[in-house]
């Protein structure tokens, strides 16, 4: 028979299936989809990330540290000026904008830019072309949401500190700008000729500093890098090349398209596993016209090679369904990030990622349907005569089985490893992901075992025979509580998640203050209580804040990174690299405690003494500490983690560095702390006669009821005392929640193809169910059931199976979610029953509505049908 | 108990309309046992499906137990079988899902009946599965899962009894059987017996035999007892 025949008759032989063998193999479509969308969506991005790198960086190098440049960098930087290499400073910090004419305050990110920044790309603004004119004066380009919340125009003039300077326009497109982080504070940009005239940028403020180079030769910044970057490293000054910059962008962006396309992964299996449940399912109702095929003289493998070819232009069908699908989903996934992105991403059909989902589509459905197929061998051609005829006995060894077994897993393993771009990793993956679909498979098969022994005797009829359903025979139960059950697992572990992360950063549930002021000097705490007081704003604590370094450990000195430019030392480590010894980073940080004499509610004594209460305490010296008069060691209690790795215990010696003054301490106490509360908490807590007298920043953490006033109490402050920030926390929750809001639309809008598939395979479930359904009801209806009861029926058994699949996915997600908050997010879990409820509800509700609707043949039909059948 | 008063019914295919049965009058006694003889086509079963109320006739009327089925609704028809008509079919039609007892049960669960686990079991044991209450279907031969129906047929106390070649996929040997079983019942609890068949043995156990050719009455004879 040529293949011509062959395909001729598999097409003439599925006239009357098409409609349900493409539903049965559509499952794979929402995978394929899913992976189409979200391969395309990355690699349009990274083609557009490399193209525009070099703009997005500004520059061919960036050199950047939290404390102006030390004398080494300063030298080098010089020189390099002398070379001719173009320079350009970028001061960033964040203050208090005022709006001179109405008073207005909001928190901004301030920029201060000398000219020639950037190097590369442009910076629209509007009125366009103001960039240019941004270093003629006393000028400022700020966000366009500063003069929202400042109320104030273009030409209105704002102080930044003790410098007024002139809005000349606002930023309308910032080259690789995430524009979404203005919201938490909009940016201002100045020339940076002006920056001493803020006088913002003494002690203690957090600037970032950075220096940009113009080398134009790509080759030259790696050399020059390699070649200065232990100078750089030694002044806590971190380099960065347009080289690295792009490979980091591509590694980030590659991995987000990996990771994210798991999600695809994971709904093409499931669509696998619903393809080869129904395939099964429809096989064995095929029996009799396959055993008729082979009275007449087909042989076992034409019979397979016809059924073969079905399977094979219907997941043709399917695939290219899923490629369509998730072309369209590629265009609304940039439109979902809409200011996450820092590029504009084109709409543009990425050929690879749709020809690999075609390709991956089409595997998925043969490799899945091939198990079900092989069965078609054994189909004895006694069955056209008799009905009850035993299959075909298997062989003790059928090598094709074994082979199409091995063929499924192998291309299953190989799929997640391309996918994951890493052996591996992938392998890791694979395991992952069998673990997870082995443990909804048998939490499927619990659950389905326990409700059919469950008693329901109490239950109305139809409750009951609608549950029994579930377990006629050739029933596909288990398939579909694993496949809607995962995608719920999918949907309730992102919601718990997602409120386990936001709950502990919910201003005014969970935490007391909603206003921080920031940059408080000393002297300045009495007057701003006083201030805030008239707005009635109530100042809740005030924390003293002193930055030091460690100077030793238990007596031996920090070693000061020590390098010359010979040396070899490696210049790739990373800033926080631990390469320098096992306690490196926690021996060079910068550190900011503070001094009291109480446990804050958010940290509680695991080892050690308090010195609380003024008793012990008061700074009287321990006597123990006589070894070495001339500096009698303070008490410090230190945070348990950071103890660990100082490699310290109660009774050993620290000595800080305070600005200069060398304080020795005994560490006399370890506390746990919970960092997940929104609370300022500390790695190092002094005795107050440590530092009293060092210099110290305030943090004052106030509460007040009504927006107005914060905003009001905040221009007042501001207005005295220009040096002080106010951050009004529930700004900052609202951009917060905007941003993981966005995020998670995404990640639920990736979910929701297993979701999805999820309902297709119950489609599927009901589809080949279907004459044998009709066939009951009309048995039940020439006993005497009215069209209610066998609706009634049909409900218990699809809200049943809904309920089923949502209680195992729930359940599971449950532990997800534990677990992720437990290891990945250190934030405490709960378990929002509510939510879990609605959510079983829905997936219940949803599920009968889709069963039912699968079903309407099943009112139609008249009970004369059962003897008809005959 | 039964009266048919000029059945007819005709079906339209595309343009032709083709007519099944034509004018067909018919009276059953309580009690009795007939059975309705024909070649295929001839429109037995059509004519079982318009007496057991499963289908409307296009023309004409059926009076069960006093109870015109003509104006019925599918629904109150449905409600009517409960209360008072079995079936036996070929191919058994037991629920695969169910086990045997709870396949008995199903008539008098859609009735809303009490104490139906202990009534059905009762009739299992009267047809001879007292020991197999809890097989499926799948578990039993052919015979048994025709006893199981009869016990399913008999345990809503129907007045009258329709079956459709209820031997017609059963060995000689265990078809006897059943007909025994279906006499027996018949006997002791007075049920109407209707049965549709073309095995002229079978139909020879009945105590009126009614022929049908081409959708009309061609003889209806007593046996001679």
């Amino acid at each position: 028979m040529t293949f011509r025949r062959l395909l001729s008759l598999a097409l003439r032989e599925s006239r009357f299936s098409r409609r349900r063998l493409f539903l049965f193999l559509s499952a794979i479509s929402l995978g394929v989809a899913a992976l189409v969308a979200v391969q395309g969506f990355a690699s349009t991005m990274q083609r557009e990330v490399r193209e525009q790198a070099r703009a997005m960086l500004g520059a061919d190098m960036q050199l950047s540290s939290r404390e102006p440049f030390g004398p080494r960098s300063s030298e080098l930087l010089a020189e390099f000026a002398a070379q001719g290499i173009a320079i350009a400073r970028v001061t960033s910090f964040t203050s208090m904008a005022r709006h001179t004419g109405g008073g207005a305050t909001r928190f901004v990110q301030v920029r201060a830019v000398e000219p020639g920044f950037p190097f590369y790309g442009t910076i629209e603004t509007s009125p366009p072309g103001r960039w240019e004119a941004l270093h003629d004066g006393r000028n400022a380009i700020v966000d366009p949401a500063l003069l929202v919340a400042l109320d104030a125009e273009i030409g209105d003039t704002i102080s930044i500190g003790e410098a007024e300077l002139t809005i000349i326009g606002t930023l309308e497109r910032l080259p690789g700008d995430i524009e979404i982080a203005s919201s938490f504070a909009p940016r201002v940009f100045m020339p940076a000729a002006y920056l001493d005239e803020t006088g913002l940028l003494g002690f203690g403020s957090r600037g970032e500093y950075d220096a940009f180079l113009k080398v134009d030769d790509l080759e030259l910044a790696e050399l020059i890098d390699d070649r200065y970057r232990p100078v750089w490293r030694a002044e806590r000054v971190r380099s960065r090349t347009l080289r690295e910059q792009q490979e980091q962008m591509d590694e980030v962006l590659g991995s987000l398209g990996r990771y994210l396309g798991l999600v695809g992964v994971f709904a093409l299996l499931l669509g696998g596993i619903g393809v080869a449940s129904a395939m099964s399912a429809y096989m064995s109702r095929k029996v009799d016209g396959i055993a008729v095929l082979r009275c007449i003289g087909a042989t076992s493998g034409q019979v397979f090679a016809i059924y073969l070819l079905q399977a094979a232009v219907m997941g043709l069908a399917g695939a290219a369904f899923g490629v369509a699908l998730g072309a369209a989903a590629q265009w609304l996934l940039p439109q979902m990030l809409t200011g996450l992105l820092p590029v504009d991403v084109p709409v543009r059909v990425d050929v690879p990622a749709a020809a690999g989902g075609l390709l991956v589509g089409m595997w998925a459905a043969l490799a899945f349907a091939l198990l079900p197929l092989l069965d078609v061998r054994r189909v004895s051609p006694l069955s056209a005569l008799r009905r009850r005829v035993e299959p075909l006995p298997r062989g003790p060894r059928d090598l094709v089985r074994t082979g199409a077994w091995a063929a499924l897993i192998a291309s299953v393993l190989l799929l997640i490893v391309y996918q994951a771009q890493s052996v591996g990793v992938g392998l890791a993956m694979a395991a992952g992901i069998g673990a997870t679909l082995l443990v909804l498979w048998l939490a499927a098969r619990i659950a389905a075992r326990s409700l059919r022994a469950a008693p329901r005797g109490a239950l109305p009829y139809t409750a009951r025979q609608g549950i029994a359903n579930l377990y006629r025979p050739g029933n596909q139960t288990v398939t579909v509580v694993l496949a809607l059950g995962f995608g719920a697992f999918l949907i309730a572990t992102l919601i718990l998640t997602q409120a386990n992360i936001l709950r502990p950063l919910a201003v005014n549930t969970e935490t007391r203050f909603n206003l921080i002021l920031l940059d408080v000097q000393a002297d300045q705490v009495e007057p701003v209580e006083r201030i805030l007081a008239r707005r009635g704003i109530d100042v809740l604590e005030s924390v003293p804040l002193v930055s030091m370094r460690v100077a030793a450990v238990k007596g031996e000195p920090v070693r000061p990174v020590n390098v010359t430019l010979d040396s070899p030392e490696d210049g790739r480590e990373t800033e926080r690299g631990r390469g320098d010894g096992p306690r490196g980073w926690a021996v060079r940080r910068e550190y900011r405690s503070t001094f009291r004499n109480v446990l804050s509610d958010s940290e509680r004594l695991v080892a050690g003494k308090w010195w609380g209460n003024g008793a012990a305490g008061e700074g009287a010296p321990l006597a123990g500490a006589a070894a070495d008069p001339k500096a009698a060691p303070y008490e410090v209690s230190l945070e348990q983690e950071i103890a660990e790795e100082l490699g310290v215990g109660v009774g050993d010696r620290i000595d800080w560095d305070v600005q200069g003054v060398i304080v020795p301490t005994v560490v006399t106490s370890i506390r746990a702390v919970d960092w997940a509360r929104l609370e300022p908490n500390f790695f190092a807590v002094f005795e107050p006669a440590a530092l009293e007298a060092a210099p110290q920043m305030w943090v004052l953490l106030a509460h007040g009821e009504d927006a107005d006033a914060r905003a009001l109490a905040q221009r007042d402050v501001v207005a005295e005392h220009s040096n002080i920030s106010a951050i009004d926390l529930t700004l900052v929750q609202a951009a917060l929640d905007e941003v993981i809001g966005r995020v998670s639309v995404v990640i639920r809008f990736l979910a929701g193809f297993s979701v999805a598939t999820g309902f297709v395979v119950l489609l599927g479930a009901v589809a080949t169910g279907r004459l044998q359904r009709i066939r009951e009801s009309v048995l039940l209806k020439t006993l005497g059931a009215t069209r209610r009861q066998i609706g009634a029926i049909l409900l218990a058994e699809y809200a049943a199976l809904g309920l089923l699949a949502a209680i195992v996915g729930a359940g599971l997600s449950l532990a997800a979610a534990w677990a992720l908050a437990r290891y990945l997010f250190d934030v405490p879990f709960a378990a929002e029953p509510v939510t879990l409820v609605a959510l079983a509800a829905g997936v219940a509700a949803l599920s009968a509505v889709i069963g039912l609707s699968g079903s309407r043949e099943v009112f139609r039909s008249t009970p004369m049908e059962a003897l008809r059948e005959e | 108990m039964l009266i048919a008063r000029g059945l007819e019914k005709t079906y339209r295919s595309g343009e032709r309309t083709l007519t099944v049965l034509r004018n067909v009058d018919l009276d059953i006694e309580e009690g009795d046992f007939v059975a309705i003889l024909g070649p295929s086509g001839s429109g037995k079963t059509t004519l079982l499906g318009l007496l057991a109320g499963l289908d409307s006739p296009t023309r004409g009327s059926v009076r069960i137990a006093g109870t015109d089925l003509t104006p019925l609704s599918e629904d109150e028809r449905a409600r009517f079988r409960r209360a008072t008509v079995g079936f036996v079919f070929q191919s058994f039609q037991l629920m695969p899902s169910l086990t045997a007892r709870e396949n008995v049960q199903v008539p008098l669960e859609l009735r809303g009946d009490g104490d139906v686990a202990r009534r059905a079991a009762e009739l299992l044991r009267r047809v001879g599965l007292g020991d197999r209450l809890d097989h499926y279907p799948a578990q039993l031969s052919g015979g048994e899962q025709q006893r199981v129906a009869l016990a399913r047929a008999f345990v809503n106390e129907p007045k009258i009894l329709f079956a459709d070649e209820p031997t017609g996929n059963l060995d000689a040997g265990t078809g006897e059987a059943i007909i025994a079983l279906l006499e027996e019942l018949n006997r002791e609890r007075g049920t109407t017996l209707v049965l549709v068949t073309h095995d002229p043995h079978l139909a020879g156990r009945a105590r009126r035999t009614i022929r049908l050719a081409d959708g009309a009455i061609v003889s209806d004879t007593a046996a001679a007892a």
